[in-house]
């Protein structure tokens, strides 16, 4: 076109606006591509919607005021003069500029009046409009036509308006009515199903009734066809939901009738104008909204919602079953109204009475206050905390004749964290457990009980005029204090060595003062205490210091902690003194290599082993679970000791050569043990520890003069070390000298131990570990009898755990949950058992003990026995425990001061010896 | 087939035997069609030599484990890892699914077998069976046991129905255990060149295969397709093949110069794979024909 123009620009018409004239290196200019060309009105603002009035959202400027300045209001005129012309505000001095555009809803362009518009505004079309209106996707659409629409008659209807014609009627000559209207002969019974009313005649025939008979009527109005072309793909006859129906009409009915409101409205629409007239046309449906004078707001949201449909046939009444789902409202609301005559009140919307009433719940009157009961607590005074207490407490208790020692009285804080278990039934937490005695034979443990019950004869008699002071003490006296803090620490601090705690370190002078302090307090002189006191200080002073150094001593000697029960221990931690191995393990291995030299497999080389599979592993397997019940998973595993004959039957293979040889074959046979357990050095590691406080055993030495024949071994095991050696010599020369000491005691301990013999090979080595295990097992004897603490049960209890110790070599099994129980008890509470408070615990449970095997003694004789081995057992105990247990506890000393709040109460050497390494 | 890398093991998948499986050196495992002899896939994803794989009873994936501590489950359409366990603490040596493919059972030389739960996200093994002393040389799972061999010269037998564990002691360490067909007998072979066939109840021994040599390496023994023959890789390049009741040398294939470290017996068929220095070979035993090196 642009070259066209060029050359003959005169001859030709050009229609249009050319293009601009492509210049020289310009680029063509890309088309503007069909999504950007957008129509923008004057303001540059995206044409989308119009006015306020068409629905626009772009009113004013930019959506805030009138002008780019912001709203200005009209400038204040002064009315004196103008008071008459005063502007009368139109509609169109509210409406947008759109809103006057041609396309507008008052367009102020040059359009069609009425006048010349089509006449062809007629019925016709204003029915095929009404029935498109309701149809059209959006309703209500065409009724702006009828807001808007002319209001002028065109000439034809004029005509015949005034020929008589009236809107809605027909044109024709006038008909009759009454023949073309057929009543249904009452005596013709109509089978099927009956026309429905108003589908075929219409609403007319109501009227009809009254209509004399000389009255013509005018011919029905022509039925308009519908001429609408089917655009659509809706199948014939298709009509949408009439949504003023479905929408409105919902919240009035609440099921949805979808038919019988639908063919209604369309008949009304194809039948006659006047019934259309009666129709209220307006502005309907969703889309608009609601107005501020309707009243329907609460259907705004108005969702469809299954629950609104019934899905089942209402459940027959049940008596009768004359009436179904559609009996008379009548029967159902009278059966109601009988039942609510039982209910004074309101029944809420949805609920109903219930059928059967509620059974009334029981009322349990409060419980009856005993008659001499006062609610007023009574303290009683406080001894001082501890298991220890407790038994003091009982003690006294029963020496003063009140043997009535039930738990209840004492107070709940007088118990330790054990006792209180026991009470409350509950599972011991697993903590370190099975003494060395379930090693033993029976007759060993026999042997040592004699021992020891000795002993205990002894140390009654020292022990009674003690008694027989403190057992007025309930109110306690102030001045026995102070022996109160012996008796109870005594027994504690006997074993605690003074070698690593040092509470008053900054005073070296106090420190110096607080051992001696100990050391008396270990050998049981009571009122030596004094001496030890600085003789400068006041008695204030002195009291004080006293006072300082039992609480120093008290905290210190908390040494064996329920703490520890609470604690995993390393797998493979070597010094323990329980070790948990696989309750079974698979030994002998030489035995099984001989088999199989022979080739004699199946029962010689075959272990079989319980063994817990995991609970998912059995599901993931699909197999039923074996032991549902068993929270184990894998071996069961037991506690043994670790100081267990078997254990020491290698220990001389890593220290002394002199015996290797012998023992290979132990070695062997025990190699698999051998791994998890500790050698000879964990227990020269102690014995160390023990010549720490070598003037002690020195003394204690001499003092073991008078002691009994049968545990003197390691009395004088000690009594041979001691003096030998200094503080800290080298560990081998030790072991070498326990060596050398233990060989000579061996024949006493071969007394005692004569039937030994479950062992496989009887070696001297093994004895010899024997001796050294005797210590401890005579102490955990004494432990084990002690522990039957809560009287009345005690008999049974301890019968249990002599049971349980039984069998030396086999370990035990898991199914006596009891006896481990009570066992893990006993283990743990060894180190603290020697002095004076501690003994007369220990003489109780001795008389416990007692009690069972001869069963027949009675309560006065033991009395008497249990002063007599007072004296005695003070003084072997000091000699026998001394020997590890003491020594185990003196070390613990610097654990405690470490970890210093632990509070230990029961288990004495594992935490210790656990630090220790 | 060639393999790069010294160590191979060639377990055919389980269910159709139309596949095999090798895990080498080069920290791959490879998927094989062996009978066209062509190398399906490669898996990448380890950190060291891979030592054991083994299929899924639905050929949908893969279990392998390595030098690198730890076991990978594997897709195996995609190649992907699905899963790694890490928990041993060592070589994990052989590594098993379970029928069902929702535990892998892994042995380490840190003598201890661990179960791993495909299923869930768990990073920790199921349960550890570390009742062993030594490295496990061989695992083997059936619907519910776990059989384990290992170098403290014990079968392990973990009934999981049962709840019980029954070890047998054979002496010298084991290199391989496996369930017979029937699953009543059990065969191991340990280090004193013996294969055992022992009564999978009673402990009993059935029979006693000698004559191979096996002294150093962690060679596999099989049980053949019905029960009737027992085999098992010799240190000397041949694969013995004995008569399961009589105890008599039947067969000694001579398959490399080298050490045949893995075989494997196709699952129904007369089909035996056997992997000697970087090779693969199928052998099919109605002929006894090398069938091809591919």
């Amino acid at each position: 076109a642009a070259e066209s123009s060029d050359s003959d620009e005169e001859d030709l018409v050009s229609y249009g606006t050319a293009l601009q004239p492509l210049q020289e290196g310009e680029r063509l200019k890309k088309p503007v591509p069909l999504q950007e060309q957008t129509v923008k009105d004057a303001k540059g603002r995206y044409q989308r919607f119009h006015g306020a009035f068409t629905g626009g959202f772009s009113a004013g400027y930019f959506n805030t005021v009138g002008t780019k300045e912001g709203w200005t209001p009209s400038a204040f005129v002064s009315s004196r003069q103008k008071r008459a012309d005063r502007t009368v505000l139109g509609p169109e001095d509210f409406m947008d500029e759109e809103d006057l555009s041609e396309f507008g809803i008052a367009p102020k362009d040059i359009t069609t009046t009425d006048d010349f518009a089509s006449k062809a505004k007629d019925k016709i079309k204003e029915k095929a409009r009404q029935i498109a209106g309701v149809v059209a996707a959006i309703p209500g659409t065409t009724a702006f036509d009828d807001l808007i629409g002319p209001s002028k008659i065109t000439v034809g209807v004029e005509l015949l308006r005034k020929m008589g014609w009236k809107e809605g009627q027909g044109i024709g000559p006038r008909v009759k009515r009454k023949p073309c209207r057929q009543k249904p002969d009452p005596a013709v019974k109509v089978y099927g199903c009956a026309l429905p009313p108003g589908l075929s005649e219409g609403s007319e025939d109501e009227e009809d009734e009254y209509q004399p008979e000389n009255v013509t009527f005018a011919p029905k109005d022509v039925m308009p066809v519908d001429l609408t072309p089917k655009e659509n793909v809706h199948g014939l006859g298709y009509k949408g939901l009439d949504p003023s129906q479905a929408l409105f009409g919902v919240s009035g009915r609440e099921h949805l009738n979808l038919f019988a409101a639908g063919s209604e409205d369309t008949s009304n629409l194809l039948g006659d104008l006047k019934h259309s007239k009666g129709r209220k046309l307006g502005i309907t449906g969703q889309a608009f909204g609601v107005g501020a004078l309707e009243e329907e707001d609460d259907d705004i949201y108005a969702t469809e919602t299954l629950s609104k449909y019934d899905t089942v046939l209402k459940d027959e009444e049940p008596g009768d079953g004359l009436y179904g789902w559609t009996a008379p409202k009548q029967y159902k609301s009278k059966k109601r109204s009988e039942r609510e005559v039982k209910y004074i009140g309101k029944i809420l919307d949805g609920f109903s009475l219930a059928s059967k009433p509620s059974t009334p719940s029981k009322v349990y009157p409060p419980p009856d206050l005993p008659r001499n009961y006062r609610p007023v607590h009574y303290f009683r005074p406080v001894i001082a905390a501890g298991n220890e207490n407790c038994c003091l407490q009982k003690a006294l208790e029963e020496s003063t004749g009140k043997l009535e020692s039930d738990a209840a009285r004492q107070s709940r804080h007088a118990l330790n964290a054990s006792q209180r278990r026991e009470r409350l039934g509950e599972a011991a937490l697993k903590g370190p457990s099975l003494s060395v005695l379930e090693y033993l034979s029976e007759k060993d443990r026999e042997r040592l009980k004699e021992v020891k019950e000795a002993s205990e004869q002894q140390m009654k008699a020292k022990m009674l005029p003690h008694q027989s002071r403190n057992s007025r003490f309930q109110p306690a006296p102030p001045d026995d204090a102070s022996h109160k803090w012996q008796m109870l620490l005594g027994g504690q601090l006997a074993n605690a060595g003074s070698s690593d705690f040092k509470p008053f370190a900054r005073n070296p002078e106090k420190q110096k003062r607080y051992e001696s302090f100990v050391k008396s307090l270990k050998q049981g002189e009571k009122d030596t205490l004094e001496h030890y006191l600085d003789p400068s200080m006041t008695e204030w002073e002195r009291g004080r210091e006293q006072e300082e150094f039992f609480r120093a001593a008290m905290f210190y000697k908390s040494s064996n902690s329920t703490l520890s029960s609470r604690f995993t221990r390393a797998k493979f931690e070597d010094d323990v003194d329980k070790v948990e191995v696989p309750r079974d393990q698979e030994n002998d291995t030489d035995d099984k290599e001989t088999a199989v030299k022979m080739k004699m497999f199946g029962k010689l080389t075959r272990d079989k082993f319980e063994w817990h599979p995991e609970k998912l592993l059995c599901k993931r397997f699909n197999v039923p679970d074996p032991y549902p019940d068993s929270t184990i998973v894998g071996l069961p595993k037991v506690k043994r000791d670790k100081y267990s004959v078997f254990n020491f039957l290698t220990m001389p293979e890593s220290t002394t050569s002199v015996t290797q040889a012998t023992n290979e074959k132990i070695q062997q046979n025990n190699s698999l043990n051998k791994a998890k357990k500790p050698s000879r050095w964990d227990v020269s590691d102690k014995e160390k520890e023990k010549k720490d406080s070598i003037s002690e055993f020195i003394s204690l030495a001499r003092s073991k003069a008078d002691i009994q024949q049968q545990p003197p071994a390691p009395a004088a095991e000690e009594s041979r070390t001691g003096p030998s050696e200094t503080l800290r010599t080298e560990v081998p020369n030790e072991d070498k000298d326990q060596e050398e000491e233990s060989r000579p005691s061996m024949d006493l301990f071969k007394a005692i131990f004569v039937s030994s013999s479950d062992e496989k090979s009887s070696s001297s080595e093994e004895e010899e570990s024997d001796e050294e295990q005797q210590p401890t097992t005579s102490v955990i004897n004494s432990e084990t009898t002690k522990q039957v603490d809560l009287p009345d049960s005690s008999s049974s209890n301890l019968q249990e755990s002599v049971a349980a110790t039984t069998d030396p070599g086999v370990p035990l099994l898991p199914a006596s949950k009891q006896e481990l129980d009570a066992t893990e008890e006993f283990g743990p509470k060894l180190p603290p058992a020697f002095s004076s408070g501690r003994f007369c615990r220990l003489l109780i449970r001795k008389e416990k003990h007692r009690k069972n095997r001869e069963k027949h003694k009675t309560k006065r004789e033991h009395k008497h026995k249990k002063e007599k081995k007072k004296k005695h057992k003070k003084q072997k105990n000091k000699g026998k425990h001394r020997n590890k247990k003491s020594e185990k506890d003196s070390s613990s000393d610097t654990e405690d001061s470490s970890d210093s709040l632990s509070d230990r109460d029961t288990t004495g050497l594992s935490p210790k010896e656990l630090l220790r390494r | 087939l060639e393999c790069w890398g010294g160590h191979l093991s060639a377990p055919p998948s389980p269910v159709d035997g139309n596949y095999c499986l090798t895990c080498g050196s080069d920290k791959t495992l490879k998927l094989w069609n062996p009978h066209k002899g062509t190398a399906l896939r490669t898996y990448q994803g380890h950190g060291y030599e891979v030592l054991d794989a083994a299929g899924s009873f639905d050929n949908s994936q893969l279990c392998s484990c390595g030098a690198d501590k730890t076991v990978a489950l594997w897709d195996v359409a995609t190649g992907q890892v699905i899963r790694k366990y890490r928990g041993h603490a060592g070589k994990v040596n052989c590594v098993q699914f379970n029928e069902e493919a929702t535990i892998i059972v892994s042995g380490s030389i840190d003598s201890t077998i661990r179960c791993w739960d495909c299923r869930s996200r768990r990073p920790d093994p199921v349960q550890v069976l570390d009742e062993a002393k030594d490295g496990i040389s061989s695992v083997k799972v059936s619907d519910h046991e776990i059989l384990s061999g290992s170098v403290d010269g014990r079968v392990r037998r973990y009934d999981l129905r049962a709840g019980q564990l029954f070890s047998d002691y054979i002496g010298s360490p084991i290199t391989s255990v496996c369930f017979s067909k029937d699953g009543q007998c059990v065969l191991a072979a340990s280090l004193d060149s013996t294969l055992r066939l022992l009564d999978k109840e009673t402990g009993e021994l059935l029979g006693e295969y000698t004559g191979h040599r096996s002294t150093a390496y962690r060679l596999d023994c099989v049980l053949s397709e019905q029960d009737t023959h027992v085999g098992s890789a010799s240190e000397d390049g041949h694969v013995y093949f004995w008569d399961l009741v009589e105890g008599s040398l039947a067969l000694s294939l001579a398959v490399g110069r080298g050490v045949v470290q893995s075989l494997s017996f196709h699952p129904t068929l007369p089909c035996l794979l056997a992997a000697t220095e970087g090779q693969v070979q199928l052998w099919r035993e109605d002929t006894f024909q090398p069938e091809g090196d591919a």
